[in-house]
């Protein structure tokens, strides 16, 4: 992010056309693959995002800082997401800073309620010019004067090809352009407008909103499968080129050669990527032993061998499926399948239902085998064409609710702005039971969010009252199996981590409700956990 | 920086509100705030007045707290030299020279001079009277500056402070990063001008000596009002390099080179000589957008020679001061901040101090 941030910053202060063009192809000519086509979109307005509302942005500031001093810096600074930039505290132990695919792609895939979440931990881990350059994205507003016109001259500089050729091939590229760069960079032909393998933007699920899309929508005009917890691929097979997309047209068939072996037809797929434990889908934690590699070498291979499930088939041969009803897609998808055989390409099936009560019932009760660890469920209507980007109607995604386990407080920090003088940042553990039987407390995660400011008062006071030793800004808190706080824990999902003592890590831990009342010794115990892991 | 690694003050804190008024009153009886500035009753002498008085004490060389026609100044040497440069030698009916850390006595007040990080020269002026303790920081920074020694913290029950940059949203970038910016411009454009506006005492020969650190050996050209300094910054050890002068009146003048001059000059007739000149300014102020493009900048520069917020309040909570003062700058927030910290603390207004940094 710090590049496109830092190239966002300076063409914002550029008036000169040349200038800006110098600028954007230093920028292109030094990026890597898929982040240039990425910001080339955002910059021309090809990808925008209203992923955030001032009113959140505010709040969300007025968290870390007391209200007063941010009030008094809005005046100063005028600009909202610029103060938000300036004031955001920085944050000990944050993540490494995000990458803008994974922003993109988060952003492209994340509920309304989940971006929230999302940004904070993006704003913990940025410095102040990504800070601005993420929430100019996030608030669509990019404005620093890059017409579609002085990309395209940008990119013509770049290849060192006339402006023409390059708005020859334009309309058939969709970000991130990895052809487009590739044919500028000599290392492939000019793109045609029909190139075989080349990506085809992928058409994303809404979030249901459970309160209001039932009453409006008919069951019986829409498909059930499941959501399956791996990463979406788009595969394809055509006039002698093999690859392998991620969602937002990185190629990453480097890293499966295996599945790259495994695309013996000819056409475009869609579908998620897996690894496969005898026609099985294995948990995700499985798959990201092979994520973000260069190759794989056959060891990890035979350990982890990866396939795909197919949602979609999107060309079959030369014939494009896109403009055709998902029911006939379907149809010409599950022949395809049946016809190439593979045991590293099957086939997601469609889930039967009645009604949406039932459709509940099976999300929340999902049959043995597979669906068990699936991530949800997806509705798709029968006569949806495949349409880019995330339409509204056509496909939501249904996802399980969050896991609820109870914790127990172990670990307290004092937290930013105006919970500076709180300890608003909370380790939790679960039982664990030692060799001589004996249960401990072992730590599993770590929250700060889902209480409101009065709840957080009465935590504070208990970590006070409660402390047993103290750490610079960690108070340890009582915690043993007569006397403790029992947090109700929500999260998404739970992945197997060495960095951990407890082995498992979990995945947007939240505290979902304070168990004042709750005997410390009923909390959970880390085997049930564990039984979440598969 | 890590201040808790610093000493702290001495004080015992107590809240009653009896031992308050007595210390404030202790306080207000060694230094009160007057139209001329700052005086110190017992010692007879003011800090930094904005007019001519009998008797002053002279944190360091910017005009706005070094002015000409005083009586007697008491100043370190390297600030009488900074005044006698730009006033000339007859600036002050009598001056006396008191190096860092060397205790000179005002009547029952003793006074010494420390260091400040502020620019060569720059120093807080530290009073003790009857057990009390007073510093003045003058402008002050917590950060590394090869033209200056660092800022000295002194225990003390009474500070005051600057808020030039008391805000939040001023916590300055690392003055090497901005620099790097700079020269990363400078190849970008080969064809065209750097020109640096940069206060022409302290920040001035601060940049030149940043971008030799980073391995920047060519001519920088200088604008005839950063000479006089220079040549004093030179005279005191500080390598600053090849320099030359700006004045090459040739139209399309010095592409590809870096020209360092006043911020006035940087939007001026006398820049148009240059290889169509990209202005940069290095400022604390260019933290601030809406400060950048008031002012034509293209390549803004976070260096500044003012504590930013969290060194204002990092030296507050390092200090723990009885009593804050809080002078010359933006202090309303500082003072919401020392609310919420529990440290007792008050605005000063003082007229005549100029918006620095500038
Ligand atoms: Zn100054
Ligand atoms: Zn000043």
């Amino acid at each position: 992010m710090k590049a496109f941030a830092r190239l966002l910053d300076q063409l914002a202060f550029t008036p000169s056309r040349n200038a800006k063009l110098t600028l954007l192809r230093d920028y292109l000519s030094h990026a890597p693959d898929p982040e240039r086509g990425w910001a080339l979109a955002s910059l021309t307005g090809a990808l925008s995002f209203d992923a955030a509302k001032p009113g959140f942005i505010r709040k969300a500031a007025e968290a870390r800082l007391d209200p007063q001093l941010f009030a008094l810096s809005h005046d100063f600074v005028g600009d909202l997401a610029e103060t938000v930039a300036l004031v955001w505290p920085a944050k000990a132990g944050a993540n490494r800073e995000p990458e803008l695919p994974e922003v993109v792609d988060s952003l492209r895939s994340a509920s309304r309620r989940e971006v929230p979440q999302l940004l904070e931990r993006w704003l913990d881990a940025l410095d102040v010019t990504g800070r601005w350059a993420l929430l100019k994205l996030l608030t669509g507003g990019l404005r620093v004067g890059v017409s579609a016109r002085l990309a395209k001259q940008a990119l013509a500089q770049l290849g060192d090809v006339p402006v023409s050729d390059i708005e020859e091939v334009w309309h058939s590229q969709a970000p991130p352009y990895g052809d487009l760069f590739a044919w500028l960079e000599k290392r492939s032909d000019r793109p045609r407008a029909d190139a075989p393998g080349r990506f085809r933007p992928v058409m994303l699920a809404q979030a249901i909103d459970e309160a209001t899309d039932f009453a409006r929508y008919e069951p019986a005009d829409y498909a059930a499968e499941w959501k399956w917890d791996g990463i979406r691929v788009q595969a394809a097979h055509e006039g002698g080129q093999r690859r392998l997309y991620s969602r937002t047209g990185e190629d990453i068939a480097a890293a499966f050669p295996d599945v790259i072996a495994a695309l013996t037809f000819d056409g475009v797929i869609d579908g998620e990527l897996l690894i496969f434990d005898n026609g099985h889908a294995a948990p995700f934690g499985d798959l990201q032993q092979r994520l973000n590699r260069k190759g794989a070498d056959a060891e990890l291979m035979a350990r982890f061998p990866a396939g795909i499930r197919a949602y979609d088939l999107l060309m079959e041969g030369p014939e494009d499926l896109r403009a055709l009803p998902f029911a006939m897609r379907r149809r010409r998808l599950e022949a395809f399948i049946a016809r190439l055989g593979s045991d590293r390409i099957d086939l997601s099936p469609l889930q039967p239902f009645a009604s949406w009560e039932e459709l509940a019932n099976l999300r929340a009760h999902p049959p043995k085998g597979d669906p068990e660890i699936a991530e949800g469920l997806m509705l798709k209507r029968w006569d949806s064409i495949y349409e880019p980007g995330r339409p509204k109607g056509p496909w939501f995604k249904w996802k399980r609710d969050p896991h609820l386990i109870d914790a127990v407080l172990m670990y307290a920090q004092r937290g930013h702005g105006k919970r500076s003088g709180f300890y608003s940042d909370y380790t939790f553990g679960v039982w664990r039971e030692d060799a001589n039987g004996d249960r401990a407390l072992t730590p599993v995660g770590k929250a700060y969010f889902g209480f409101t400011d009065e709840e957080l008062k009465r935590l504070d006071k208990f970590v006070r009252d409660n402390t047993v030793e103290r750490f610079g800004p960690v108070r340890s808190v009582r915690a043993d199996k007569d006397f403790g706080l029992v947090l109700e824990i929500a999260f998404e999902g739970l992945q197997r981590s060495t960095r951990h003592k407890s082995g498992v890590a979990m995945r947007f831990p939240r505290v979902s409700r304070i168990r004042w009342d709750k005997p410390v010794r009923e909390a959970d115990e880390l085997p049930t956990l564990e039984k979440l892991l598969d | 920086m890590c201040f808790n690694a610093l000493p702290r003050g001495p004080v015992v804190r107590t809240t009653a509100r009896l031992a308050r008024s007595r210390l404030m009153a202790g306080f207000r009886q060694l230094l009160r705030n007057t139209p001329e500035g700052l005086y110190c009753p017992p010692g007879d002498f003011h800090i930094d007045p904005v007019r001519p008085v009998t008797r002053a004490v002279i944190t360091h060389g910017h005009s706005d707290h070094a002015r000409f026609g005083h009586g007697a100044v008491l100043a370190t040497p390297q600030t009488l030299a900074i005044m006698a440069a730009r006033y000339g030698a007859d600036f002050a009916g009598a001056t006396e020279a008191a190096g860092y850390g060397q205790r000179v006595t005002r009547n029952a007040v003793d006074v010494t001079l420390v260091p400040a990080g502020h620019v060569l020269g720059s120093a807080q002026a530290v009073l003790r009277w009857k057990g009390v303790t007073a510093v003045i920081s003058g402008d002050y920074k917590r950060r590394r500056d090869p033209t200056c020694p660092p800022f000295e913290p002194v225990p003390c029950n009474l500070f005051v402070s600057e808020a030039t940059f008391g805000l939040p949203v001023f916590r300055f970038p690392d003055a090497a990063d901005e620099v790097a910016k700079l020269l990363k411009s400078v190849t970008l454009f080969p064809d065209r001008t750097h020109l640096v506006g940069a206060y022409a005492l302290g920040k001035a020969q601060r940049i030149i000596r940043l971008l030799r650190e980073a391995g920047y050996g060519k001519t920088l050209y200088m604008h005839g009002a950063m000479d006089s300094m220079n040549a004093l910054y030179q005279a005191h050890g500080i390598e600053l390099g090849p320099l030359a002068p700006a004045t090459d009146a040739a139209k399309n003048a010095l592409p590809g080179e870096i020209v360092i001059a006043p911020p006035s000059a940087i939007a001026d007739k006398w820049a148009r000589r240059f290889a169509d000149p990209i202005p940069a300014f290095a400022s604390g102020w260019m933290m601030v957008r809406a400060r950048a493009r008031q002012r034509h900048v293209e390549l803004p520069l976070v260096v500044s020679d003012h504590a930013d917020w969290e060194e204002l309040t990092g030296t507050f909570n390092q200090l723990q001061p009885e009593e804050l003062w809080i002078t010359h700058g933006t202090e309303e927030a500082l003072l919401r901040w020392a609310a919420l910290n529990d440290i007792s603390a008050t605005a000063l207004e003082i007229a005549g101090y100029e918006d620095e940094d500038e």
